[in-house]
């Protein structure tokens, strides 16, 4: 896997809150096209260190390298424009407005010549297409009409994944998409995601070790904000320290 | 739109149009305050109800307008409407960017509590200051009027003059309004009001949006102010005043938030019932106070939602399709 193209990189990255070292030192690469799973148990530092790499929080120390450039420094909407896409850990919606609309706020960012002041919102053609060809690579029967507050948590989930694709991100950063989904919603989820890890990059916080070893191409195992392990699942799971420390306690 | 919706909108404009026919002067004016009203209401409507800025400060733009406007009359001898409304909306929209900067930083009640600050502050600098007429408030000695070299186009003496002009802003700020929040920008704004980390997330430069609609939404208030002032020949503290803020956030609240037409309707009930109850009793206070708590408890989507839950009882899920 070496061959191909680093897309993100951390150099050390930290983050302290007051004295407690959530993140300590955690240089990793994330290559394109990889699947790349952070796991730990809780309280490990994996939702920081998501936060430090969409820019919800600023690093105390370290740097981030993001598609080419140093990003250590960007705000969440800059590095999104720059092409990386993340999800919450509890879901994330505009729960007062329609799936549809959800979707089409989020396709809206890629057409830079959609932003009149006075025209219809619906009538701009190809963020509408844009629209339509997420739901059909989605491939999910929504009542698109539907609020997204009214719908389940499984399906907001996926409601989620669908308006990181209509941003056409280089990189996806997840954090616990399966969180709350029922079994059969969890399966769906892991195909779904296959599927997008054919065209995208994806960077996934998960604790169910099932969705982490069928989907991940590397795993970083991060444990009191360290990195433990990282490497191919099978060497992962080989390792004796993170058993131990981790997997052990399943 | 539903059949009902358009005969109801027919007979509301007829019914505006014919006000001045009536030739009763009190009706007229009173009509025409209560439409400077409807596009003061209108315009925090569009930051509280659609991006989700709970403002108490929003008479300071209304304010400026209208000192704006008694100035250009009292010191500098203009009295164009051609040039007042837009230099006023100007100074309106001056003000808005200034403090929708330095107050955008904070957002829920801090938010509430900064933009309360710097009204009250332009009420305090115009209450004390003699340039600015003091408590007194400035006087407009001559009315406006619409002219071009020594052509008059309308002489806003005239209390029907008056009423037209004042129809005509309210519908044209209608009409921009309601294409706004149904365009791209207006679906950002209501993203905005959803949930603002996701917006961000999504790569939207969230500070420059809130700050483009509290700009717009303080350049209407100046519209406002700029009409109230032509229409009283007045702009005194009062009308900077935070209570007169707390008035204008309440007919939005009562009309019901992000629906514009409830911020109309709220406009022209608010002051009906301050009208009518200062009439009857000293303690009008009172009695405003009960209906407002009664149709934010009761009816939590104003009376516009209130509307549709009682359309929806009596003609069942068919009506609300």
């Amino acid at each position: 896997m070496n061959d191909k193209q680093i897309l993100m990189e951390t150099k050390s990255l930290s983050k302290n809150f007051g004295n407690l070292a959530a993140v300590r030192d955690v240089s990793l690469q994330v290559y394109e096209g990889e699947i790349h799973a952070i796991i730990g148990p809780n309280g490990a530092g994996k939702t920081t260190f998501l936060n430090l790499l969409s820019g919800e929080l600023p690093a105390s120390s370290g740097a981030l390298y993001f598609d080419g450039s140093e990003v250590t420094d960007w705000r969440p909407d800059r590095l999104a424009r720059a092409g990386m896409g993340r999800s919450f850990q509890h879901s994330s919606v505009f729960e007062q407005l329609s799936v549809r609309e959800n979707v089409r706020l989020a396709a809206q960012t890629q057409f830079p010549n959609s932003f009149g002041l006075f025209r219809p919102a619906e009538s701009y053609a190809d963020v509408g297409r844009r629209v339509e060809e997420v739901f059909g690579e989605v491939a999910l029967e929504w009542s698109s009409g539907a609020r997204a507050g009214e719908i389940s948590h499984g399906e907001q989930r996926q409601l989620e994944i669908a308006m990181l694709l209509a941003l056409s991100p280089k990189l996806m950063l997840l954090d616990e998409p399966t969180s709350g989904m029922s079994r059969n919603e969890t399966l769906e989820l892991i195909e779904l995601l296959r599927r997008i890890s054919e065209r995208h990059t994806l960077v996934l916080v998960e604790h169910d070790m099932d969705v982490v070893f069928q989907l991940a191409d590397r795993i970083t195992v991060l444990v009191n904000g360290s990195v433990l392990a990282s490497g191919p699942p099978a060497a992962v799971r080989e390792d004796v320290a993170v058993r131990t420390a981790y997997l052990g306690t399943q | 739109m539903r059949p009902v919706t358009i005969i109801a909108a027919i007979v509301v404009a007829a019914m505006l149009v014919a006000i001045p026919l009536f030739h009763n002067a009190f009706l007229t004016a009173h009509a025409t305050r209560i439409l400077i009203y409807v596009i003061f209401a209108m315009s925090l409507d569009l930051l509280v109800g659609y991006c989700g800025m709970v403002s108490l400060g929003h008479a300071a733009f209304f304010g400026i307008a209208a000192y704006t406007t008694a100035l250009l009359s009292a010191k500098a001898g203009i009295a164009n409407i051609l040039i007042g409304l837009p230099l006023s909306m100007l100074a309106a929209a001056a003000g808005a960017l200034v403090i929708g900067l330095l107050t955008l930083r904070t957002s829920g009640i801090y938010f509430i509590m900064a933009t309360l600050a710097f009204a009250q502050m332009l009420h305090f600098l115009v209450n004390d200051s003699d340039f600015f007429g003091g408590s007194d408030g400035i006087l407009l000695l001559t009315r406006f009027r619409a002219s071009v070299g020594n052509t008059v186009l309308l002489d806003l003496g005239n209390a029907t003059t008056r009423y037209y002009t004042a129809l005509v802003a309210t519908s044209v700020a209608f009409a921009g309004l309601a294409l706004l929040v149904r365009s791209p920008f207006g679906r950002i704004l209501q993203g905005l009001k959803s949930n603002e980390q996701r917006m961000r997330a999504l790569g939207y430069p969230v500070a420059r949006y809130k700050l483009g609609c509290f700009v717009i939404g303080g350049t209407l208030a100046g519209l406002a102010g700029h009409l109230y002032a032509t229409l009283t020949s007045l702009a005194d503290p009062s009308i900077l005043d935070w209570l007169h803020s707390a008035q204008v956030l309440m007919m939005v609240i009562i009309g019901g938030l992000g629906t514009l037409i409830g911020s109309a309707i709220g406009a022209f009930l608010l002051i009906e019932l301050i009208d009518q109850s200062a009439e009857l009793t000293d303690h009008w206070k009172l009695i405003v106070g009960v209906v407002v708590i009664a149709v934010t408890m009761f009816g939590r989507g104003g009376l516009v939602g209130l509307a549709s839950l009682l359309r929806t009882s009596v003609f069942g899920a068919r009506a609300s399709a």
